[in-house]
């Protein structure tokens, strides 16, 4: 069967929803769908209206297939969706099953360049054909061009169905292509061709719409590894080593981005005359492994630099031996944790939250380090910001574990701000004047209220000169190898993990009246559980909700799992590594917490949260 | 092994470098090595340049691995800073210390064990990345904390204390340094001070990463007939064609010049070394020359020592990079933090 008009179903139209839909747009990966899809997100959010764009792709360069969702939401509703208005199925090897994935009486936009089989179509759906590659045949010349512009011929009968602004698209066009003017006149045109097309022949816009709002007035579109990138620019690192990983790799490129542009100085020239150079007041070094990388970190952060690196899970692995070398002589260290699938190599291109043990205890021995937990990129922002003080303030390394969904994806965050008049908190490092001020200087001696001792930096007085040692060591940084001195060592180290607690970001807590549940997460399934919670309301159970952004924990945790009838623990990976966590250090009985877990690979979507909240009331009423 | 604390018997007489500090202040701790390694002998030697150079000891820093060779950095220059790391990864956090303040004085203390093995991935990048810094490899054929191991750098047919012959290629750091792009290799023997004195001052001098292989023998596993790293052995096959000087730039008008026999090597900080001889048609600036002599005197059975290879036009890491003269963890927060008006602005492109 062809057809190349839409055929709606019945009832279709019965009520409009404004600003409340998702779509998902099944593409090949490597054919340039990516600027469409994202074209469509960034008008969407220029209209003022809450919007989030998941994407969904292989581990592959090209020809795999990928899927891009993005979801509307008035309230802001944005975290997944499972439920689709409108596919956009431009995949072959992916159409079945993408056109299983439509909601009753939703809609598929296909290339009806050639018949669709019979056997794809549902009764239950409207399909909307579009002749694209025909279109872009006879429209476009280069090969390259035919393939590409189909992107963004879809996108243009996009903008007619969902009534997208065409002034925002066409001034987002021209940015994108500010620099190529034959490449602007293609994509304008490409998107003219779809326009039309969908207003000849469809009713448009459908019943889901968009409509402008003021929603999106003071927030921002950005990827969780730009800001992280940007909270190690204004905490004022200038030391980084890393080695590219998946998700991770955007965060070093960022930082050298920003680099180039924020930390080139200029120097006036050494002879008269001669053109005035620049100097680069920041080091990247491309490591030959994670374990060189983080070997990096330290060694610039002993000399007293700002360092850090950014991996995932595969390089935490390979990183954990000078981890807990940082963590037993007290050095300085920040690492990003973009979190992919694991185990092993996993799923590189997926999400996950599974390094949360791993990070917690990191190397050999009695190690244990400081993880923060950012929800999305406005917290990579803060966090990162916050990770170079607390690593300094305790020195020892302190983990910002964001994941490919906050790292990768474009959210809509609130504006970051900056206050002019911070000081970043180096911590307690002695200089020669205060060296000369006191008897002796013994590296592990003269702790502090939160069990932190002084450090020197390479370069200073001879008199603040120790030997950094991975071997056992006394409080006076002598080798040793008598229980009581090692233990008053490590003892000290114990205490001062603990004392750290209150120097994170505290818990975030939501409270209902009466509720009896309570809902323990963090990172990236806020949005997803702040909507379930809101969803059980409706169906009359009250849930209490707790985001942990910070190990180790502070009392609330432990109380809040202790105050509820039901706790359930939301996280993403198989085993409950946050729960178990929590039972752990908090001593909590680990039966007081239910396990939510999700761990596909795909980001947490809030029906997910509401089916196992009420499936296990139902089971235990 | 905890190491006793040396008695600082005032002697009377020492002579004084121009800092006024004896060779007294450039010592460290009592070693715990073996009675008679050659590990000792590097250590003074390392104390006797440092001395004379006239380095202020808190302007080093001293880092190391894991072995015998790695617990030395504790027994030389008391007042300098000292990190001894994780097996093979010196490198590593020797290359992020440089990164952050160039001002230093970096010298590292590795082992074959260390550098040949566990941390070969690291050594091979820090040549390529060049970091200024002198590496001194102690270099006895054999794993001496773990009791008489062939370790990569055993020679084949060398014996074991055991009886054992190795039958495994070893690794040459030099040939090792010469294709991954070092600009300093240089050769030596830990009983001969008088050739190793100066080659670590040339390699302080040095702008780069500066790697000086010390055949170092281990009197306990792997100094016994049939190792091809005992002192005998050394003492026999070492071929000493390539002698060189060390002149400091601050002396360089008083000293004599043979310019007519003589290649001069000028260091970046003004130094100079002086090749007093080497082999007919050797240049130790040909990569391709030097790969040759050292292969042919390889398969005589002879160890080639001296400085071996120099390139003093190449750059530094820092060089490539671009940075600042003064170490970047100097840099104020003023000059890092771009501020909330170029935050502000910045957003202008996430909107």
């Amino acid at each position: 069967m062809t057809t190349t008009v839409s055929h709606r179903t019945e009832g279709a139209t019965s009520h409009q929803r404004v600003n409340d839909f998702a779509l998902k747009l099944a593409n090949v990966n490597g054919t340039g769908s990516a600027s469409a899809n994202s074209l469509l997100m960034q008008a969407i959010f220029r209209m003022g209206v809450p919007v989030s764009g998941k994407n969904l792709f292989p581990s592959n360069i090209q020809g795999l297939p990928t899927w891009y969702e993005i979801r509307v939401n008035q309230s802001g509703y944005t975290a997944r969706a499972l439920d689709y208005d409108l596919m956009v199925a431009m995949n072959s090897q992916t159409y079945a099953e993408d056109i299983t994935e439509v909601a009753t009486g939703g809609y598929v936009l296909y290339d009806s360049s050639w018949p669709l089989d019979a056997s794809l179509l549902r009764d239950d759906v409207n399909f909307l054909g579009v002749p694209l590659a025909k279109m872009c045949l006879e429209n476009f010349t280069s090969s390259r061009e035919r393939v590409l512009m189909k992107n963004i011929a879809y996108a243009g009968a996009l903008v007619a169905l969902l009534d997208l602004d065409l002034d925002v698209i066409a001034t987002l066009l021209t940015e994108s292509y500010a620099r190529n003017e034959k490449l602007l006149a293609s994509n304008q045109k490409a998107l003219r061709l779809g326009y039309d097309y969908a207003r000849e022949n469809f009713e448009c816009p459908l019943e889901f719409r968009v409509a402008p709002l003021q929603a999106t007035t003071h927030s921002i579109l950005i990827d969780g590894n730009t800001a992280s990138a940007l909270g190690c620019l204004y905490a004022g690192a200038t030391v980084a080593a890393w080695y590219p990983i998946t998700p991770a790799t955007a965060l070093m490129d960022n930082f050298a981005a920003l680099c180039a542009r924020y930390r080139r100085e200029p120097v006036d020239a050494l002879v008269p005359g001669a053109p005035n150079s620049t100097q680069n007041n920041y080091l990247i070094l491309q490591a030959e492994d994670e374990i060189a990388a983080i070997g990096m970190v330290l060694g610039a952060s002993w000399s007293g630099a700002r360092s850090f690196t950014s991996t995932s899970g595969p390089g935490i692995s390979l990183m954990s031996e000078l981890l807990g070398l940082a963590y037993y002589t007290e050095i300085p260290a920040v690492i990003f944790d973009v979190q992919r699938t694991g185990p092993s190599t996993g799923m590189p291109t997926r999400t996950q939250q599974a390094d949360i043990l791993l990070c917690a205890y990191a190397s050999h021995g009695d190690t244990k380090h400081i993880l923060l937990f950012p929800a999305n990129p406005h917290e990579c922002f803060e966090f990162a910001v916050t990770s170079f003080d607390v690593a300094e303030r305790f020195q020892t390394p302190v983990f910002v574990l964001s994941d490919l969904d906050i790292g990768m994806n474009d959210w809509v965050v609130p504006e970051l701000t900056w206050d002019d008049d911070f000081v970043p908190d180096r911590g307690r490092v002695l200089d020669d004047q205060q060296l000369s001020a006191i008897a002796e200087f013994f590296r592990y001696t003269n702790e502090d209220d939160q069990f932190v001792t002084p450090r020197t930096v390479p370069g200073s007085d001879s008199k603040g000169a120790y030997f950094i040692r991975g071997s056992g060591h006394d409080k006076f940084g002598k080798y040793t190898e008598v229980p009581a001195q090692y233990q008053e060592v490590v003892d000290r180290l114990k205490k001062k993990h603990a004392a750290a607690a209150g120097a994170l970001p505290a818990p975030i807590e939501v409270r209902r009246d009466g509720a009896r549940v309570g809902i323990v997460t963090l990172g990236s399934c806020d949005l997803a559980v702040r909507e379930a919670i809101d969803d059980l309301a409706e169906r009359g159970i009250a849930a209490d909700y707790l985001r942990v952004r910070g190990f180790p924990f502070v009392e609330s945790v432990r109380r809040f799992v202790e105050e509820h009838d039901e706790c359930f623990v939301v996280e993403q990976n198989r085993d409950g590594q946050l729960r178990s966590l929590i039972a752990i250090e908090t001593e909590v009985a680990i039966e007081k917490m239910i396990p939510v877990l999700h761990y596909g690979g795909f980001p947490l979507s809030a029906s997910q949260v509401v089916d196992a909240v009420t499936s296990h009331r139902r089971v235990r009423p | 092994m905890s190491s006793p604390t040396k008695p600082l018997i005032p002697l009377a007489g020492l002579p004084t470098n121009e800092l006024g500090l004896t060779v007294r202040d450039y010592e460290g701790a009592m070693s715990t090595l073996c009675a008679g390694c050659g590990h000792d002998s590097v250590t003074a030697a390392i104390t006797q340049t440092f001395f004379e150079l006239s380095t202020p000891p808190h302007m080093i820093a001293k880092l190391s691995g894991i072995g015998c060779s790695s617990k030395t950095p504790t027994y030389f220059v008391r007042g300098a800073h000292g990190f001894n790391s994780a097996h093979g990864r010196m490198a590593t956090i020797a290359t992020g210390a440089n990164a952050a303040n160039r001002e230093l004085t970096y010298v590292g203390i590795s082992g074959d064990g260390d550098s040949l093995s566990i941390g070969i991935g690291h050594l091979s990048h820090l040549m390529r990345r060049n970091v200024n810094m002198v590496y001194v490899l102690e270099n006895n054929g054999v794993y001496g904390l773990t009791k008489g191991q062939f370790s990569a750098s055993a020679d084949i047919g060398s014996r074991s204390k055991r009886g054992v012959s190795n039958v495994i290629a070893p690794i040459d750091p030099i040939m090792l340094g010469l294709s991954m792009g070092a600009t300093f290799l240089a050769r030596s023997f830990s009983g001969d001070k008088a050739q190793l004195i100066p080659l670590l001052k040339a390699a302080v001098a040095h702008q780069g990463m500066a790697l000086i292989d010390v055949i170092s023998p281990c009197v306990t596993f792997n100094d016994h007939e049939g190792s091809t790293k005992s002192y005998r052995f050394t003492r026999e096959h070492e071929v000493k064609e390539i002698e060189t000087d060390f002149v400091p730039w601050q002396q360089e008008i008083s000293m004599p010049h043979h310019k007519d026999d003589a290649r001069e090597i000028v260091m970046h900080d003004g130094s100079v070394v002086r090749f007093r001889s080497v082999p007919e048609g050797y240049d130790p600036h040909d990569r391709q020359n030097v790969e040759e002599y050292i292969r042919e005197r390889h398969e005589r059975g002879e160890i080639a020592t001296g400085l071996l290879y120099v390139n003093e036009s190449s750059s530094d890491v820092h060089e490539m990079n671009n940075t600042p003269e003064v170490a970047l963890s100097k840099l104020p927060y003023s000059k890092l933090c771009p501020g909330s008006a170029a935050l502000a602005k910045l957003q202008e492109d996430f909107r």
